[in-house]
């Protein structure tokens, strides 16, 4: 059993072709559309590194069904910005020390653009809540945590 | 949260730096951070072929039973699939292992532990796969399984391998073993089984070549050298046959250091003629590698009415699960560190490692020592008490130094600043905020999230962990490593087969290259078996080793290109230096950068590292066996909630002995990692099993702190450059997981006055 079906990914409508409708939006990313940057460690929601975008709300890649985000903007850790070209978020977690093996690196790179979205000035306390769905094994989150509030202080300089 | 300068981390690793950022001592930014960052980089789970099929494995669900019979007619069934695999398909030694062969490719009689691979197939979808594996028979005859590892040792359980149920005995005799008293402490001391739990499971994809002549595999491992001397004995192939290339490595903690899926993967691929990809999800992986020993230990100290140790006797009993692995070494590691970082002249050990129906154990960072020290650790703080000191005093009191013995009658002839560590350690600054916070915000209570505590029911502790870790493999074995740099026009390509999985081996390659030759760029080639081996990514030992064999290789083109300065402007070798990207006189004659002086020329040596020779230990344990030592200090503070049992950790402050940060933004994030490791130890990482069945092998079970769960971490890095180490550097990364888990249980009964014996510690130990 096979479907054809399209998927709006990171601005643009992709075909997904010989799907079975039982694949993950993680699976569907990954293996039939080539976007090997969203990352699954567990399958099942707990530690975040499938992360991305599903009109405009953080899910987990691996808990969505595919077919089921018809219709719907799914933005990946590819449409943050052009390869080369790091937004400052990526940047500021190459500077901060907060990538070491990065297996779950984008998956927090979306949940922060996500976080400073709805909060541009978050305390300590918010980042870690906002952010404890995403598991990093090598870290141990403090030079993450520093990452996030060296965006935070940059952003309110621009502005 | 650290008090140390972490200075700007500028410098990326793009080829166009030139300046003087980015040297050794510098906090220079990862090489693959901005990749990382992006989603662009290729882990090993990513890597795709042409025509690629999927692999997967089929494992036992019993601990132990007979194999009656094997039918995998119904999985040739299936459309889709191309290869069906099982023990009579390997086609050169059935057997792999890093320090006895005892393990099989696939169980073709016994099956040893839950999980253990029987058969393997090669299919068009992972769908396939799954559906092949299920239409395999496997008829079994069940048997008890050895799950007691006193069983092993009492002789009482029948061999459940040909090489028998005691994997090493060891014992260490030193000193006079007639010592005892005045002051004694007892005491004994288990540790759960903590999976390293790396987020990139295991992946690998295997090419073969035209004909089946030979194989290239992709793959995240620790060491690809010894990998491939394995791989090629279990396919019956040269060596030179079979190549093997670094896959991104998501994580590594000593799980990838044995065998998992590597053979399995070169025999589907050679047998369909295609490129074959294997991905474990992570109820596989839980199972398809090797654990951290569960371990007990009983101490008992002697000490005088002063607190001075004078006599230790202990038994370490380490769970080997069903497979030898690294047992006999992770053995050895813990009975020699049995005094922690306190001088001992008497003591009377003895160590199994055992042979069980469990998960096979091996390496994890610490590699015996962690538990180790959460007994020696347990022992000070009793000791502390009984002779009526603080619990630092009596650190303090017996500190180790420079030049004192381990109970093998080594010398420790490093860098040995005990005392040193526990005075910064005890000086950095508590934690400002009450229990609860100013703010009174649930969050910060343990239970967190849950907001299930009372805060007027809370109460916080404060406990010390001090540790000693051995650096670089042990016992006369010489893990060298391999080097080859090219200069060229103000260019440095290095080549080495170090693994990285993180630990950021390849930041300081570019800073050693930067510090040495001058050069601003400076690119790595390709990781793989095509040079001389680099020994393992793990034991703390890749700055040191491999840092050393980049170090000597840019030394020797160094003075290469000094001979070749020198006879150009009729100047003598010796006087000529590297200022920053200058070749210069010393005597103020000439100044010219390294590219002009490098222009049209090609420079290369390679280098090969060995540190110095070590010893087996005799019969009584005594030998130069190791071949290094760090230290390290940790203070937790806790907060505890005697009636439900929860603990949140709010601080820990530590100072390591790193000789010399070569990257002190680098280090702070081996320090922090380190901390959560120990901490999830501490008080939630552990495996279960229950009569040899895995009961928890999903990250809903299984649980790792989360960014509520770790403590602000404080640091202080103790710089007193080794002067037996390349660059006076030490290696960093597993003194932290060392002595943070007693820390942190030490805190906790503080807090409650109550003994704890065991980690993880539980709700139930808490409350009943």
């Amino acid at each position: 059993m096979s479907e054809i079906y399209q998927l709006h990914v990171n601005g643009e409508s992709r075909d997904v072709l010989d799907a079975s409708p039982g694949e993950s939006l993680l699976y569907v990313l990954r293996e039939r559309l080539g976007l090997m940057g969203s990352k699954g460690a567990c399958e099942q929601g707990e530690c975040g590194s499938c992360s991305v975008m599903l009109d405009e709300q953080l899910v987990c890649g691996c808990l969505v069904l595919a077919a089921g985000a018809v219709g719907q903007r799914i933005v990946t850790i590819e449409g943050i910005a052009p390869v080369g070209a790091p937004s400052d978020v990526q940047q500021a977690f190459v500077d901060a020390g907060a990538v070491q093996c990065g297996f779950c690196t984008p998956g927090l790179i979306m949940a922060t653009h996500s976080l400073l979205e709805r909060s541009p000035s978050p305390s300590e306390m918010e980042i870690r809540e906002e952010l404890s769905g995403n598991v990093c094994r090598c870290t141990g989150y403090g030079r993450i945590i520093d990452a996030v509030q060296r965006v935070a202080v940059a952003r309110r300089g621009v502005s | 949260m650290t008090d140390t300068d972490l200075g700007t981390a500028a410098a990326t690793f793009d080829g166009t730096h030139s300046g003087l950022a980015g040297r050794l001592g510098d906090s220079v930014a990862r090489p693959d951070g901005v990749p990382k960052a992006q989603g662009s980089y290729q882990f090993s789970g990513d890597l795709t072929a042409d025509g690629f099929l999927w692999g997967a494995t089929l494992r036992s669900p019993h601990p132990y039973a007979r194999i009656v019979r094997i039918d995998v007619s119904g999985a040739w069934k299936i459309d889709g699939v191309a290869a069906v695999i099982t023990a009579e398909d390997v086609p050169g030694k059935a057997t792999y292992g890093l320090i006895s062969q005892d393990q099989p490719v696939f169980a073709s009689d016994i099956v040893r532990f839950h999980g253990e691979p029987v058969a393997a197939v090669a299919a068009d979808h992972p769908e396939t796969c799954r559906r092949a594996l299920a239409a395999i028979v496997v008829e079994y005859e069940v048997l008890t399984p050895l799950t007691d590892p006193e069983q092993a040792v009492d002789g009482s359980f029948p061999p459940i391998h040909p090489d028998g149920n005691i994997v090493r005995h060891q014992r260490i005799i030193r000193g006079d073993q007639s010592i005892e008293g005045p002051i004694i402490v007892e005491g004994t001391y288990e540790m759960g089984r903590q999976d390293q739990a790396f987020l990139g499971l295991e992946a690998a994809l295997a090419i073969p070549a035209p004909g089946g002549a030979g194989v290239e595999l992709y793959v995240a491992t620790q060491w690809l050298h010894e990998d491939r001397k394995q791989i090629a004995a279990c396919l019956g192939m040269p060596e030179d046959n079979v190549r093997l290339v670094l896959g991104g490595v998501g994580g590594a903690f000593g799980a990838r250091e044995d065998i998992s899926l590597q053979v399995h993967t070169c025999m589907l691929a050679l047998r369909t003629g295609r490129p074959v990809k294997i991905q474990y999800d992570r109820a596989e992986s839980f199972h398809g590698h090797v654990h951290r020993h569960p371990c007990t230990v009983w101490m008992r100290h002697h000490a005088g009415t002063d607190g001075r140790i004078r006599r230790i006797e202990a038994r370490f009993l380490f769970d080997g699960g069903a497979y030898a692995s690294t047992s006999s070494a992770v053995l050895i590691n813990g009975i020699t560190h049995t005094q922690g970082p306190y001088q001992c002249e008497n003591a009377t050990v003895h160590g199994w490692a055992v042979r069980t129906n469990n998960l096979p154990s091996g390496a994890m960072r610490g590699f015996g020592v962690v538990q180790a020290a959460f007994a020696h650790e347990g022992q000070m703080d009793k000791l502390a008490a009984a002779v009526g000191v603080d619990p630092v005093e009596i650190r303090l009191r017996n500190a180790m130094q420079r030049g004192d013995r381990l109970i093998t009658g080594q010398v420790v002839d490093n860098v040995a600043p005990v005392a040193r560590l526990i005075r910064e350690t005890a000086a950095l600054p508590l934690p400002t905020q009450p229990v609860g916070g100013t703010d009174h915000d649930p969050m910060r209570l343990p239970g967190g999230a849950g907001r299930t505590a009372d805060e007027r029911h809370i109460v916080r502790g404060i406990g010390w962990g001090v540790g000693i870790k051995n650096l670089m493999y042990s016992e006369a074995f010489d893990d060298f490593s391999t080097a080859r740099v090219r200069l060229a026009d103000g260019v440095a390509s290095v080549k080495f087969a170090t693994v990285e999985v993180g630990q950021g081996f390849i930041t300081i390659v570019g800073q050693i290259a930067r510090t040495v030759l001058g050069v601003g760029e400076v690119v790595l080639e390709t990781i793989d078996t095509q040079i001389g081996s680099a020994g393992s990514t793990s034991a703390s030992r890749q700055t040191w080793m491999s840092g050393g064999a980049v170090d000597g290789a840019c030394r020797l083109v160094r003075e290469r290109l000094f001979e070749l300065v020198a006879a150009k402007y009729q100047l003598a070798a010796v006087q000529l230096e590297i200022d920053g990207t200058d070749v210069v006189d010393t005597l103020g004659t000439l100044r010219i950068p390294v590219a002009e002086a490098t222009a049209g020329i090609l420079i290369e040596e390679t280098f090969e590292h060995h540190h110095v020779p070590t010893e087996d230990l005799d019969e009584d344990g005594q030998g130069n066996c190791h071949t290094a030592f760090a230290f390290v200090a940790h203070r937790a503070v806790v907060d505890v909630d005697p009636e439900l049992g929860l603990v949140k950790v709010v601080q820990i402050a530590t100072a390591q002995d790193v000789g010399r940060a070569l990257n002190p933004l680098s280090v702070v994030g081996q320090i922090e990692g380190g901390i959560a490791q120990g901490v999830g130890l501490a008080v939630m990482e552990e495996l279960l099993q229950v009569n040899g069945i895995v009961k928890n092998a999903t990250f809903t079970d299984y649980l790792l702190p989360t960014f509520l769960d770790m403590p602000d971490v404080v640091i202080s890095l103790v710089e007193e450059p080794d002067p037996h180490a390349p660059m006076g550097a030490k290696g960093v990364g597993e003194p932290p997981t060392v002595s943070s888990t007693p820390a942190v249980v030490a805190a906790i009964r503080d807090a409650l006055g109550k003994d704890l014996h065991r980690v993880p510690v539980r709700p139930s130990d808490i409350c009943f």
